[in-house]
């Protein structure tokens, strides 16, 4: 009595029971928080600009500054419910990339300097590093031989 | 002595009661529906140490001592320690029970390991071999996060399908008397694998092993579903519990009116944002050890068939292209 239920036939069963993300609130969500962040980034920018910054500087210290503000909410452990709520919105910013480098440096500390943060700090971000800056030179090449 | 029935059982023929447990909790469980059974609640998920893993090993350490005050008992007087965890190389057990000088077996069944220590602490006291056995399992929503997923300051969002591993340790003593709760029946799982890769919807990964020791539970001992009062499954969550009713249901027995999951008893899924329900080596083994055993004890359950279920995740072996295997222990206890 009984058959045997094939690995196919239960894929099926298992994509039919299993709920899914709720893509368009999530979408609304990270639009909403995502486009906050952006907003308090052109404030910052903004202000530079007023005190009198060129176009370059602005940008350095506006990005440094939300790399701050992330990595002292992540320390505050409030970035994760923010990220919580907002998903990609906080993920995609320069700020989502800040939550994953300190995230990692705060779980890792208690293995040390060296053999836990340090070596587990770019456990998250490391490929998206890693992978930006091969792209960087592939476009750099393209540009150099298209110009 | 025990005999061996069926393909993957033993009956057990001395009266091996499970004289007391216990079950210590984190701060999410002691907010969830079953806080009243537990018996200690943490304040502080760190447990006043200084690292997730030192807190798990400090829980399961506090919760063995416990079980064997409350049975009225010195740890001197226990010959085993059968516990495990999640943890590589089984840490939290090992540093938990380091300092009680007890003779311990350090067991891995993932999140089955409370099915698998109780089916062993029972061999042990069927052969003659022990008169005294602590039986446990531990778990750590951070630790095993940081182990199996993300640090837990990472902003990311947890699928539908996810489930939230339990922090406590449940520990129960086991011995020989004509108190009960017995455990009267054993059937030991295997491998069961269908193919799932999803490392976030753990319930379908382990109803294909909680189908298959039912059913052979089932055949072993010539029995139906409704022999016991309450079917009740590790952590299977929404999604493996309607999985395992119906899997069960093609090989023809209905369970559908008597089965539980631990996972689904110890939050409440909406309102403490748990998506699936619990998971870990402690759902099934705080939540046993909190209401079930009471339930037992007080005999508003006389029969209940445990099921305590695994999924044998490795980060490693997912990462190359690995399905994860499922696994469960069934442990028949009757007041």
């Amino acid at each position: 009595m009984g058959k045997e239920i094939s690995k196919q036939e239960y894929q099926k069963m298992v994509e039919k029971k299993s709920p899914n993300s709720p893509i368009l609130y999530n979408c609304i969500k990270a639009f909403i928080v995502g486009g906050i962040i952006c907003c308090i980034g052109q404030f910052i920018m903004n202000c530079c600009r007023l005190f009198g910054m060129t176009i370059e500087m602005s940008q350095i210290y506006t990005s440094s500054i939300l790399i701050f503000i992330a990595s002292l909410l992540t320390g505050l452990g409030l970035y994760s419910k923010i990220g919580h709520f907002a998903g990609a919105g906080s993920i995609v910013p320069i700020t989502g990339f800040s939550n994953s480098v300190t995230s990692p440096a705060i779980e890792f500390k208690k293995e040390g300097f060296i053999l836990g943060l340090g070596a587990k700090i770019f456990v998250v971000a490391g490929p998206v590093i890693l992978y930006g800056v091969l792209t960087s030179v592939v476009v750099g090449v393209i540009y150099y031989f298209l110009l | 002595m025990a005999k061996h029935i069926g393909k993957q059982s033993i009956e057990l023929e001395k009266n091996i009661s499970i004289i007391s447990t216990s079950s210590i909790v984190g701060t999410k469980e002691g907010e969830g529906p079953l806080r009243e059974y537990f018996d200690v609640i943490l304040t502080d998920n760190l447990n006043g140490q200084d690292s997730w893993e030192k807190a798990e090993s400090k829980i399961a350490s506090d919760s063995i001592k416990l079980a064997i005050n409350k049975a009225n008992l010195n740890p001197s007087d226990i010959n085993y320690v059968v516990t495990g965890d999640l943890l590589n190389q089984c840490c939290g057990s090992t540093f938990g029970v380091r300092g009680l000088n007890i003779p311990f077996f350090g067991v891995f069944g993932a999140c089955s390991t409370m099915g698998e220590s109780m089916s062993l602490g029972s061999i042990l006291l069927e052969s003659g071999g022990a008169k005294y056995v602590v039986c446990g399992a531990s778990s750590h929503f951070a630790s095993a996060e940081k182990q199996f997923r993300f640090p837990m300051d990472l902003g990311t969002q947890r699928p539908p399908t996810s489930t939230w591993t339990v922090t406590g340790q449940g520990s129960a003593v086991l011995s020989i008397n004509d108190n009960g709760p017995f455990i009267k029946r054993i059937t030991t799982g295997k491998i069961v694998d269908l193919g799932i890769t999803d490392a976030n919807n753990m319930g379908a990964a382990m109803a294909p092993a909680a189908a298959d020791i039912l059913y052979q539970h089932f055949q072993d001992f010539s029995l139906k579903p409704d022999y016991y009062d309450v079917i009740l499954t590790g952590d299977l969550g929404e999604v493996g519990k309607n999985l395992l009713i119906d899997l069960l249901k093609n090989k023809g027995y209905d369970i559908s009116k008597n089965h539980k999951d631990c996972g689904i008893e110890i939050f409440e899924n909406k309102r403490q944002d748990t998506h699936c329900g619990g998971s870990g080596c402690a759902c099934s083994a705080v939540t046993f050890a909190g209401y079930f055993y009471n339930q037992l004890k007080y005999k508003k359950f006389k029969k209940m068939l445990f099921i305590p279920t695994g999924a044998l995740m490795s980060p490693t072996s997912v990462q190359q292209g690995e399905s994860i295997a499922g696994i469960a222990h069934c442990l028949a206890i009757e007041s």
